[in-house]
């Protein structure tokens, strides 16, 4: 790959991604970077303005605390993810995100970001912690801030269309990032002092309910392909849930969002006779212990008790949207121009709903010719991501910040830097760090700022370039670019570029991924279940596709990316497999159940569940850490049933 | 299809270096077929129908079909974005046409400043970021007692 110029960029503060953490890192390191006369480089794989899972757009910021005006504490918010987690959190870094998410908002609405106000100018809530938004271009406005604060000052430098493969290393320390540029033939090396990842979570590891052009249309968006997962286990740093996928109930196949739905509109969800499964099948939830008895009720146990009625042919589920409205709108009944006026501003806010985020959604009800109004609409479970930002917990396992530590939680949590994982001048942010689930778009933005201001920390403590050796990284190009070279070289021994003997093409490979997962690790086709004999024949499976990797084909630069992604999402659902298969009890029934250990198991289990990927010896280790508490959890349920 | 090109509307961004297009998919899909100066979508199974090619298309030569393994055909949704608001023509198979327009942002494009007017202070070894506690509202953030 003669032909391809070897770029090198030095820079003092590395970001990789460009999404909501991505951006918040940004804006912060920009001022801390400024006034220790220090450089930051931001690398986005697509173009700032619209990239990571808020490129089309939100219809609601779903964290927001509201401290300012005391209606709730960061206990209340830690409660509630840990409970929504089935206890598996960690408490300083849900904390620590909590505590900067209002601020992180308030510059938002600065920003311009239209954030809705009631008659008293005060925000208007989806649910407790949900503000309701005009968010066509929320990510526009976020990148905006971004830009003005790298770009408007000389502290920083953005590269766009520059695909990052995964981490430069100087011994233990991450020294910066190697990628690609997808537009011209040119490798780049980035040297950094510190690097922050904040690529997002893993799409179409698991087989999609569509697989026709359908595909394309999943819940989370398809470019976010494991790369952060990626970088982080190749870096040798450890991790944390990576069993804690997230499954999303949504309207069915264009998985339009339904919190609006739910909290906004108060809907119901009935099954094929008219019942409603939450009430129902209330008794299943004693079996789940303390976290069966809390509200709300977690999500993983919602969609188990939706799933067992799907299960038992009960379905569809539809949610009653004709029956919610009608129920607002009756409140004005007798006042027909009031009625009017309500029914025409339901129907609004109904349709900006999707077609801020989710257009596809609005088409599919254009297409039936529904009308929320007049007819209710089909709810399923969609299929597994990981994302640690959501109500999944997949990520790095990182140090929490040191004065939210408590003397026994500091040994175990805090090892110098906040968000900083556990290899050297590494930092994690978004979906990129795990057990701190719940932060959604504007905790993923704080908590880039947390990680940000920390690695400038970092890196006036530790102001050293790495040192790297040239045949190292001329190893990493010939590695990085040889699925264009294995094309070339055997492109010509048949008639058609996409059937070859010698190598395989990243859309296949990511089917093969895709149906391993699909029927071995508890995806739709298993009904989200697995079992030990399983598990083990999905890992034999990989490590099949894991060899064949080195024999994937690019015929061009867009190609080159794909099999990169790909590969990123095998490491994802390698680490995935191992750790389903290291926690022996079932503990999110509505994620993923293990049929051979059904019950949850708050005896042995109440720990994390972590791994690492030693890129010295080529080997895994799974490791049990333990859940120590920051705050009281409430509520102190009784013992567990079976327990 | 998801996003697809209308060849008669397409100038092909008049020959710039890249189509709008292109520039925006997030997903790097849209491509220029330099031979016909027209650009398209070259994976359509990778498509997230998120709408960026067609609010930047210079021309509206991009629209959307949506996913014909479940999306029944005859439905449009078709964006006209501005400044600051964007305004939507929601088409039914049935003929129904529905009209919305919502606001995008409050602030004149490119003037998003960073620290968004709040003081700046505090110190690396401070908890507290750059914009804080004035963004926060209140006169601290969070600390653990005792």
């Amino acid at each position: 790959m003669a032909e391809f110029e070897t770029v090198v960029v030095e820079t003092d503060l590395l970001i990789v991604g460009g999404g909501m953490a991505a951006c918040g890192a940004a804006v912060e390191a920009a001022h801390w970077a400024m006034q220790n006369g220090l450089k930051v480089t931001l690398v986005d794989k697509a173009a700032v303005d619209r990239s990571g899972a808020v490129a089309m757009g939100l219809s609601a910021i779903n964290q927001y605390v509201g401290l300012k005006d005391g209606a709730n504490t960061i206990k209340d918010y830690v409660d509630y993810v840990r409970n929504d987690l089935m206890g598996i959190t960690r408490e300083d870094l849900v904390a620590n995100i909590a505590r900067h998410v209002d601020s992180t908002v308030h510059l938002f609405e600065k920003w311009g970001l239209p954030i809705w106000k009631d008659e008293k100018g005060a925000y208007v809530h989806e649910g407790r912690w949900q503000l309701m938004i005009n968010g066509e271009s929320y990510k526009v406005v976020v990148a905006e801030a971004a830009k003005n604060a790298l770009l408007g000052t000389g502290v920083g430098q953005i590269f766009e269309r520059v695909f990052i493969v995964g981490p430069l290393m100087d011994g233990e320390r991450c020294a910066g990032a190697v990628g690609f540029s997808v537009r011209e033939k040119k490798f780049y090396v980035f040297k950094s002092k510190a690097t922050l990842v904040a690529m997002g979570g893993a799409v179409h590891v698991f087989k999609p309910r569509s697989s026709g052009e359908g595909m394309g249309r999943a819940w989370y968006p398809p470019w976010n392909s494991g790369s952060s997962a990626y970088f982080t286990l190749k870096a040798g740093a450890e991790m944390t849930c990576q069993e804690v996928r997230f499954i999303p109930v949504r309207f069915k196949d264009a998985y339009g969002p339904v919190g609006a739905w739910f909290l906004l509109f108060k809907s119901r969800a009935t099954n094929a006779a008219g019942g409603n499964y939450m009430i129902d099948r209330k008794p299943e939830l004693e079996k789940w212990g303390p976290y069966g008895r809390v509200k709300p009720v977690p999500a993983n146990l919602r969609n188990y008790l939706g799933m067992l009625d799907v299960m038992e042919g009960k379905g569809p589920i539809s949610m009653r949207t004709e029956e919610a409205i009608q129920q607002i709108a009756e409140t004005y009944k007798g006042d027909e121009k009031a009625y009017k006026k309500k029914m025409k501003e339901l129907e609004s806010e109904a349709w900006e709903d999707f077609l801020d985020m989710t257009i596809s959604q609005a088409l599919l009800w254009a297409s039936t010719n529904l009308q929320p109004e007049e007819r209710s609409s089909e709810i399923a479970a969609a299929e597994p991501y990981f994302i640690g930002s959501h109500s999944g917990a997949s990520g790095a396992w990182i140090s929490g910040p040191e004065d939210l530590q408590t003397d026994e939680t500091k040994g175990q949590y805090f090892w110098g830097y906040a968000h900083m994982s556990t290899v050297k001048g590494l930092f994690c942010a978004g979906d990129a760090s795990g057990a701190s689930s719940h932060k959604f778009s504007s905790g993923s933005h704080a908590e880039g700022r947390i990680a940000a201001k920390a690695a400038i920390k970092f890196i006036v403590e530790n102001n050293q370039m790495p040192v790297l050796e040239p045949a190292a990284l001329e190893a990493l190009k010939a590695e990085i670019l040889k699925p264009l070279a294995t094309y070339e070289q055997f492109q010509k021994a048949t008639t058609d570029p996409e059937i070859n003997p010698n190598y395989i093409k990243p859309r296949m490979f990511m089917f093969r991924l895709q149906k391993i997962m699909d029927e071995y690790a508890g995806g739709i086709t298993a009904q989200f279940t697995t079992n030990e004999a399983l598990l083990k024949k999905a890992l034999d499976l990989l490590a099949y596709l894991k060899e064949d990797s080195a024999k994937l084909a690019a015929a061009d630069l867009h190609e080159l990316m794909r099999c990169w992604e790909n590969t990123h999402r095998m490491w994802q659902a390698e680490a995935h497999v191992r750790t389903v298969l290291f926690r022996e009890e079932t503990r999110w029934p509505g994620y993923y159940f293990r049929a051979d250990k059904p019950q949850i198991d708050e005896e042995k289990w109440h720990v994390f569940a972590n791994c690492r990927y030693d890129p010295k010896s080529d080997t895994w280790e799974t490791m049990a850490r333990p859940i120590l508490h920051v705050f009281s959890p409430q509520p102190k349920g009784p013992a567990l049933v079976g327990a | 299809m998801p996003s697809y090109v209308n060849p008669d509307k397409c100038d092909g961004c008049k020959a710039l270096d890249k189509t709008a297009c292109q520039y925006i998919c997030p997903n790097d899909l849209m491509v220029l077929d330099k031979e016909k100066m027209k650009a398209y979508n070259r994976d359509v199974s990778m498509c997230w129908e998120c709408y960026n090619c067609v609010k930047i298309c210079p021309t509206q030569a991009v629209e959307v079909r949506s996913y014909a393994d479940f999306v029944p055909l005859g439905a449009s949704a078709t964006p006209m974005r501005s400044t600051d608001t964007i305004l939507w023509t929601v088409k039914f198979r049935n003929g129904t046409i529905k009209r919305f327009k919502f606001p995008i942002r409050t602030t004149p494009e490119g003037k998003a400043v960073p620290d968004g007017g709040f003081e700046t202070k505090g110190n690396l070894d401070s908890p507290l970021l750059f914009t804080e506690p004035a963004s926060i509202g209140m006169d601290d953030v969070f600390r653990l007692k005792n």
